[in-house]
């Protein structure tokens, strides 16, 4: 008996049934959803006889481009449930005033409002980043792939089954309680002792090694791999932009993993790096988290800043003004944000020499962002501009953005932070840069590239109601916010006495609403421009005139890119080549050395996820042998040597063949 | 160019709405809190030079500049201008140069750790003047006033003369909080095994709100707690109700009371343990000292 037992503790730790939150309907109600909604994806992919595609063309693929496809659905997926948080919580502030306690207990809204941030910037904001980087820059730069193609397919699933694990804390166990920075002391063992924390921690370590890798990955792509004649000062500014902000991933991430590593051997081992006892310190976690947390703000918008110079430049037919300032500022940018983290904590007790000068550096940051604007400002001016829908995001973000910097500005003077702390005018500042800014680029950019990564342009029509109710959406869901903070509302309450605050959270609700109708839009304007892709077809491989690389290739582009690498004279290579009278190459292919697909990835990082979920539990027993079955899987695959092959040059005559055809066919 | 007639209403309501509810941080009771709200207002204005121009200028490019209006100048080629770089770098640089002198001096003259020197904007504190000292320890979830040179603690209560300097000495027994109460004066952090000061002055009699601004778990929502300013009468007479209650908070006594619990009453104290905020900041209540040093600012 004792025996059996001791066993049982060892298999499944502290798993039991009571792990299942059968007693909630809410997660009960969303649970039926995902698994009818799984089923149904299941029984589609079975009828259609898919999996076998599914695995060979997707899950196994090295190729950067249906990588980054990959992470913008992962993003996009991520986008429904984040979102659902946040409509729960816009719902419970709106309902519970006075004696109302609303509709969701402290145990489930502090889940909820946690999950959505780390949902939010975690799976969704970085998956789309990195979505776009990786199929955009390879094409911007005329290479073939990423440097490293199976450590890019490693990395997304490294991503995905983080993302995973935090979906699985839905229906087993449940997620941490403690914000989206998971400070502690309220984080440790003794006031967080359930699996919430140690769910948060693992979803984050494995993913967070995905975009480590995968950061590694694009800088060398962009250091070692340009075609010849792309000089660092002919890059295309979202080139640039990724660049930077690989760069802010390689010097960031590492200390995320270093302080959740500390943070889990105090829970796990004893330990006391930040403890209330024997010498802990949680100002020491707190440090270390801003000192990832800042740069990871930048990590985000930067690449937005990137779309947004492309969009600009192509849909006003113009160059991009000031494009070296352009690139200077992202730099500054680059550097500055390392210097500004305790801007975050003004209110911890700082000196006011410290506080002025971290609040000096912040401000100073402002000055390259605001040079951006201005370069985008006098891009339009002159030009021709076509009110495409990218151009469209463009526009609704610059006078978004704006607002959203000044009230960034304003919270770095720290005498006004010491008012506005954790109040909901700096929930209203972060959405309104989160949204306003990275946001609108990811959305900009995923219409932009759309067409390129499947030969068809999105519906205007959808997308033209998905934008506007995004863009009323977002001013009647956080302007209300700005003016609570105002009024001295703190962040994460889940009820409230004074019943006259009801009206702007009821406000703020509605606009919730509009930005439902917003992304219900997008998922509309997706599925009709599916059906209608004929009519959408695009076949020259160039439907927006644009002045960069990419546009040169096929959509979508062959498995190989580019037949023959570029040579680049210019900064806006393509335009200067249609300038110059570029002819298609009909003759003289050479065989192309490709690396293969390899299912290795998708394997290890299943490993990792069982063994993040073996921890979680504390079963000892599946974490060791997933442990070692992980390492077993990365030394299996070391010894797998059946990695390129060549695409014949008769293959690549007959896909340029086609596309000389096509583009014979257009004019 | 004129507004279309219904936009005006449009344009009025959020500002009659606004006027119509309590904007606390910009009308503020205390000196402290009221420098800081015009300190907001200033900031503000100063950045609207550029992002006003920023946001008509992009209206008026986007609209002049479309592709249908073949009648403005269009320069495919045209990307760069000396003049305009410098401009574009230099005009928030300006501002920045200026925001950045106000944010080094505000920062200073707004310490929380630095004694006052005015009272309001008329008058300066007396040289001799000392502040009153409230102790305030953040429990779960509740708030704990200590006043040490009375001989009283209460729960979930706090007052102070009109016009007189306070002294707030701040900790928290298990997880960080924030000590705010926005008429009064900016936050500042509860944290264990650290002290932080707030200095701080009411200048009108009435009831504010406290609560905690940074979230703490489970009662987070309901840590929240009346201030008062009150006339010396008043005030003195607060004292004494608590005087007058009976109740000593001996170790044993607040070993009990900082048991997490929620929506907790006020409670007076008559008597308070001697050096109990201090064992409290050194974790050394119920014996033991187990940190390694309280933070001194």
């Amino acid at each position: 008996m004792d025996n059996t037992s001791t066993l049982l503790r060892l298999v499944l730790g502290r798993l039991s049934l009571d792990a299942i939150p059968y007693h909630e309907p809410i997660l009960v109600g969303t649970f039926c959803v995902v698994a009818l909604a799984g089923a149904a994806v299941m029984g589609a992919l079975t009828y259609f006889k898919l999996w076998g595609v599914l695995w060979r063309d997707w899950i196994t693929s090295i190729d950067h481009k249906k990588i980054g496809v990959m992470y913008c659905i992962l993003g996009l997926v991520m986008l429904l449930r984040g979102f659902a948080d946040a409509l729960m919580m816009r719902a419970q502030q709106a309902l519970a005033f006075g004696g109302s306690y609303g509709f969701l207990p402290p145990h489930h809204y502090d889940q909820v409002f946690t999950a959505h941030g780390v949902i939010m910037i975690f799976f969704v904001a970085m998956p789309l980043v990195a979505g776009l980087m990786n199929f955009v820059v390879p094409l911007q730069i005329g290479a073939r792939d990423v440097a490293f193609p199976f450590l890019n397919n490693f990395s997304f699933w490294m991503t995905a089954f983080g993302a995973g694990l935090v979906m699985v804390s839905l229906f087993v166990g449940e997620f941490a309680r403690t914000g989206w920075l998971a400070y502690p002391p309220l984080s440790g063992i003794l006031s967080s002792p359930d699996v919430g924390v140690d769910y948060y921690i693992w979803s984050l370590q494995i993913a967070g090694v995905g975009t480590l890798l995968s950061g590694i990955n694009l800088i060398a792509t962009i250091v070692k791999m340009r075609a010849p004649g792309m000089s660092l000062m002919k890059m295309p500014v979202f080139t640039w932009t990724a660049l930077c902000t690989n760069i802010l991933i390689v010097a960031a991430f590492p200390v995320l993993t270093a302080v959740l590593a500390l943070l889990s051997l105090d829970r796990y081992a004893g330990t006391n790096f930040f403890t209330n006892d024997l010498g802990g310190n949680a100002m020491m976690y707190v440090n270390l988290i801003w000192i990832w947390g800042h740069p990871e703000v930048y990590i985000l918008v930067l690449p937005a800043f990137g779309v947004f110079s492309e969009v600009v430049a192509t849909f006003c037919g113009k160059r991009l003004f000031g494009y070296a300032s352009m690139v200077y500022a992202t730099v500054v940018i680059m550097i500055l944000s390392y210097l500004v983290w305790l801007h975050h904590f003004f209110t911890m007790g700082s000196g006011a020499s410290v506080n002025s000068f971290f609040g000096i550096t912040t401000m100073i940051i402002s000055i390259p962002t605001g040079a951006k604007i201005f370069n985008w400002l006098f891009t339009m001016y002159r030009g021709r501009i076509r009110f495409e829908l990218p151009m469209m995001w463009t526009v609704s973000f610059m006078i978004t953005f704006v607002i959203g910097g000044m009230t960034g500005v304003l919270l770095a003077v720290p005498p006004a932070d010491f008012v506005l702390h954790n109040s909901l005018f700096l929930v209203a500042h972060f959405h309104n840069v989160i949204i306003g800014g990275v946001l609108f680029g990811m959305l900009a950019g995923i219409t932009y590239w759309f067409p390129k990564a499947f030969g068809y342009k999105l519906d205007p029509f959808w997308g033209r109601c998905s934008f506007w109710f995004w863009t009323i959406g977002f001013y009647f869901a956080f302007m209300p916010l700005y003016v609570l903070g105002l009024m001295g509302v703190t962040r994460r309450l889940s009820h409230f006495d004074d019943p006259s605050l009801a009206i702007w959270f009821r406000i703020a609700a509605f606009g919730a609403v509009l930005i439902a109708l917003g992304i219900g839009s997008f998922i509309v304007q997706m599925i009709v421009s599916f059906v209608r892709r004929e009519q959408l077809r695009d076949t020259t491989g160039d439907p927006w005139n644009g002045r960069t690389l990419e546009w040169s290739t096929s959509s979508p582009p062959p498995a190989y890119n580019f037949a023959f690498t570029p040579l680049v004279h210019d900064n806006d290579t393509w335009a200067d080549m249609k300038n110059n009278h570029y002819r298609h190459p009909r003759e003289g292919f050479i065989p192309i050395h490709m690396p293969k697909n390899t299912g290795a990835g998708f394997v290890i990082a299943a490993l990792c996820a069982l063994y993040g979920f073996a921890l979680i539990w504390q079963m000892w027993l599946p974490a060791a042998v997933s442990f070692v079955a992980m390492l077993a899987a990365v030394i299996i695959h070391t010894f797998n040597y059946d990695r390129d092959y060549y695409i014949p040059a008769e293959e690549v005559a007959r896909v340029e063949g086609a596309r000389t055809e096509a583009l014979a066919a257009h004019v | 160019m004129s507004l279309p007639k219904y936009a005006r209403p449009l344009l009025m309501a959020p500002i009659a709405l606004l006027a119509g509810c309590n904007v606390v941080l910009l009308h503020p009771a205390g000196a402290v809190a009221a420098q800081q709200g015009h300190l907001i207002v200033v900031s503000t204005l100063l950045m609207l030079l550029i992002v006003v121009p920023v946001m008509v200028l992009t209206i008026v490019f986007a609209w002049r500049y479309r592709q249908s209006n073949k009648a403005a100048t269009y320069a495919p080629e045209w990307d760069h201008s000396t003049q305009l770089e410098l401009v574009i770098w230099a005009a928030p640089l300006l501002i920045i140069i200026a925001l950045g002198a106000i944010t080094w001096i505000s920062t200073h003259i707004l310490d929380p750790f630095r004694p006052l020197r005015r009272i309001d904007a008329g008058h300066a504190v007396a040289a001799d003047a000392r502040p009153l000292v409230v102790e305030v320890v953040a429990l779960d979830w509740k708030w704990l006033f200590i006043y040490p040179e009375e001989g009283i603690a209460v729960v979930n209560d706090v007052a102070a003369p009109v016009d007189r300097p306070v002294l707030f000495k701040i900790t928290a027994s298990s997880v960080m909080n924030s000590f705010f109460i926005p008429a009064l004066a900016g936050q500042i952090y509860a944290m264990p095994t650290m002290q932080t000061e707030l200095h701080a002055v009411i200048n009108h009699a009435g009831d504010f709100d406290g609560f905690s601004a940074n979230y703490s778990g489970a009662g987070f929502s309901d840590m929240r707690f009346k201030f008062h300013g009150m006339s010396g009468a008043d005030f003195a007479r607060w004292i004494e109700t608590a005087k007058a209650s009976g109740h000593t908070l001996d170790r044993a006594a607040y070993l009990e009371l900082q048991k997490p619990s929620e929506r907790e009453p006020v409670r007076r104290y008559a008597q308070v343990a001697d050096r109990l905020f201090d064992s409290i900041v050194d974790r050394s209540v119920n014996g033991g000292n187990l940190t390694a040093a309280s933070r001194e600012p």
